[in-house]
């Protein structure tokens, strides 16, 4: 992967003048080289990462894992695409091992999650089984530390 | 007890470190930002620390040999063959020794005597000019010049050589200034020294943070492999700091005499480290590879940063710090460094305190995050628009 991703991966925010201070590029190149990202479909999106908690979000989420009985000719691809458009699932992602696929769901209460794989996932043609684990606590996300700052321990000045 | 009178008084007039004096004042202070440390951020490559962990489960952690295990000597020839193409031979060239500092120690106190004189290339790391006083030696700094971005050149040695000149310290990549030495600068160098007695002692311990092209040591110079003391270690290039491994290599009657100064001090170096470092030089060139990338991000936007406000710096293609002039504001290295505390809470240190040269610049490491460094340098940048002159 280039610098320049690395560096968006990191923090999306940085404006263009930066990345260019860091890449030793101009600044219009930077700008040229995001759109042409973006365009590409390379760059699919910025968001933030947040401590839930403190942004006020009560949601649940949980990790789904799903069996599915892959169609004949389009493997798994129908399933996961039908179970994309609900809103109310985060991700979706095809997995070796035991299970075929893993969702992250999120929804207002324990309950709502509950009847939405029940009534909506469960019930889907090919689904063969569901296991449903909810998230207790996030202590990091896209390698950023939830609730603490990292601690610099160095204390020479060698 | 008269203490004044019991204490060694060469030791008692050692300087004490500026760079401490300045630590110890920002230490005091809440909430600084410090720029100052002078090792990596990242953490040793998981690979490293596991061969350690996995060493104290099944092994007795034992003494090794005085100048270490010998497949850690081999690893470590094997290494210097791939990278500054020099060939020292494990069993009789190369000593494993408690961090570049004791490797230091030891090659300075194995060749100096009593009034030996010992080149100094100045703005450097502090330990050079006290280790030589402590062996009684005399050392003679040698002041590198901005204009030719802190390079040592060779009129500037040739000036300091008198038939008292025992050794030449030449630390590049260095700290403080980030210069490098190219093979075209150590030529010239090399040039001045042939036909002369003078030993070498090169500090490569930054040899893997070079920006743009590859270090170069001066032991791969024709004629210079005879006269060359190599200092390297781990702390740098492995983040290993805290494991304290280095290593000397010399000709082995250099090395002959070393290995019985660090017998006698040490015994030998940290068992768990060695089998570690071992590791390290196997499988870890692209850990390596990952920081010195990080780094040179930082580096390129520090100094873009720098120069945009008026505190001009050269481009320092080795190591992990940038040396800003600090002329524009008209303060010493001193008032400015204690005002931008004071006033800004960023900690950098005086370039003063790596020789008079360095007076009128400050150092700036960059082994902290970019976030960490752009929080830094937005509040440089609000100082500068108050005292730039």
């Amino acid at each position: 992967m280039t610098d320049l991703l690395n560096l968006l991966k990191e923090n999306a925010r940085l404006s263009n003048a930066q990345l260019a201070d860091m890449l030793g590029l101009t600044e219009a190149e930077v700008a040229r080289q995001i759109a042409d990202l973006e365009k590409k479909g390379v760059i699919r999106g910025y968001t933030a990462i947040l401590n839930d908690e403190l942004a006020g979000d009560n949601e649940v989420e949980a990790l789904i894992e799903l069996r599915v009985t892959p169609k004949h000719d389009t493997g798994f691809d129908d399933v996961a695409k039908t179970i994309m458009l609900y809103d109310e699932v985060e991700s979706v992602s095809l997995m070796s091992g035991k299970y075929d696929l893993a969702l992250t769901v999120k929804g207002r209460s324990l309950k709502e999650v509950a009847m939405f794989v029940s009534q909506r996932l469960s019930a889907m043609e090919g689904v063969l089984a569901t296991a449903t684990s909810f998230v207790l606590k996030r202590y990091k996300d896209k390698n950023i530390l939830i609730e603490e700052e990292e601690k610099d321990e160095r204390s020479m000045w060698g | 007890m008269n203490y004044e009178e019991v204490l060694s008084k060469r030791v008692v007039a050692l300087k004490p470190s500026g760079i401490r004096r300045f630590f110890d004042l920002a230490a005091t202070m809440d909430d600084v930002i410090s720029l100052g440390v002078g090792e990596p951020d990242f953490s040793t490559p998981w690979s490293i620390r596991k061969e350690a962990i996995d060493v104290m489960e099944r092994r007795k952690i034992v003494y090794t040999a005085n100048s270490g295990m010998a497949e850690l000597r081999t690893a470590i020839s094997e290494y210097l063959e791939r990278t500054v193409h020099t060939k020292y031979d494990p069993e009789h060239e190369i000593v494993v020794t408690v961090g570049g500092s004791e490797a230091i120690d030891i090659a300075i106190r194995g060749v100096i005597d009593p009034g030996d004189e010992v080149l100094v290339v100045e703005p450097a790391f502090v330990c050079y000019a006290p280790i030589v006083e402590m062996a009684c030696g005399v050392p003679v700094p040698i002041a590198t010049r901005p204009e030719n971005h802190f390079k040592l050149r060779p009129e500037e040695l040739r000036e300091k050589i008198t038939d008292k000149t025992k050794l030449l310290i030449l630390p590049y990549p260095n700290n403080p200034t980030g210069a490098i030495m190219t093979r075209e600068d150590l030529e010239a160098i090399a040039e001045v020294l042939r036909g002369t007695n003078i030993l070498v002692l090169s500090d490569e311990i930054y040899c893997e943070m070079t920006y743009g092209r590859k270090h170069c040591s001066i032991a791969e110079i024709d004629g210079m492999q005879e006269r060359t003391i190599l200092v390297n270690g781990f702390s740098k290039s492995y983040a290993m700091t805290g494991w304290r491994l280095g290593y000397v290599c010399a000709p082995a009657p250099i090395t002959q005499q070393l290995v019985k100064i660090h017998q006698y001090i040490i015994m030998s170096s940290p068992t768990v480290s060695q089998y570690a470092a071992i590791v390290a030089l196997k499988e870890c060139d692209e850990d390596v590879q990952h920081m010195i990338r990080e780094y040179n991000l930082r580096r390129r936007y520090l100094v873009e940063a720098f120069n945009r406000i008026g505190m001009t710096c050269f481009d320092p293609e080795g190591a992990f710090y940038v040396f800003p002039s600090i002329q524009c504001t008209g303060m010493s290295s001193e008032e400015f460094c204690e005002k931008l505390l004071e006033e800004e809470k960023v900690a950098v240190v005086p370039g003063n305190a790596f020789g008079e040269s360095g007076e009128g610049f400050v150092r700036v490491s960059y082994a902290y995050s970019l976030k960490h460094l752009m929080t830094a340098v937005e509040r440089i940048t609000a100082f500068l628009e108050r005292h730039r002159q």
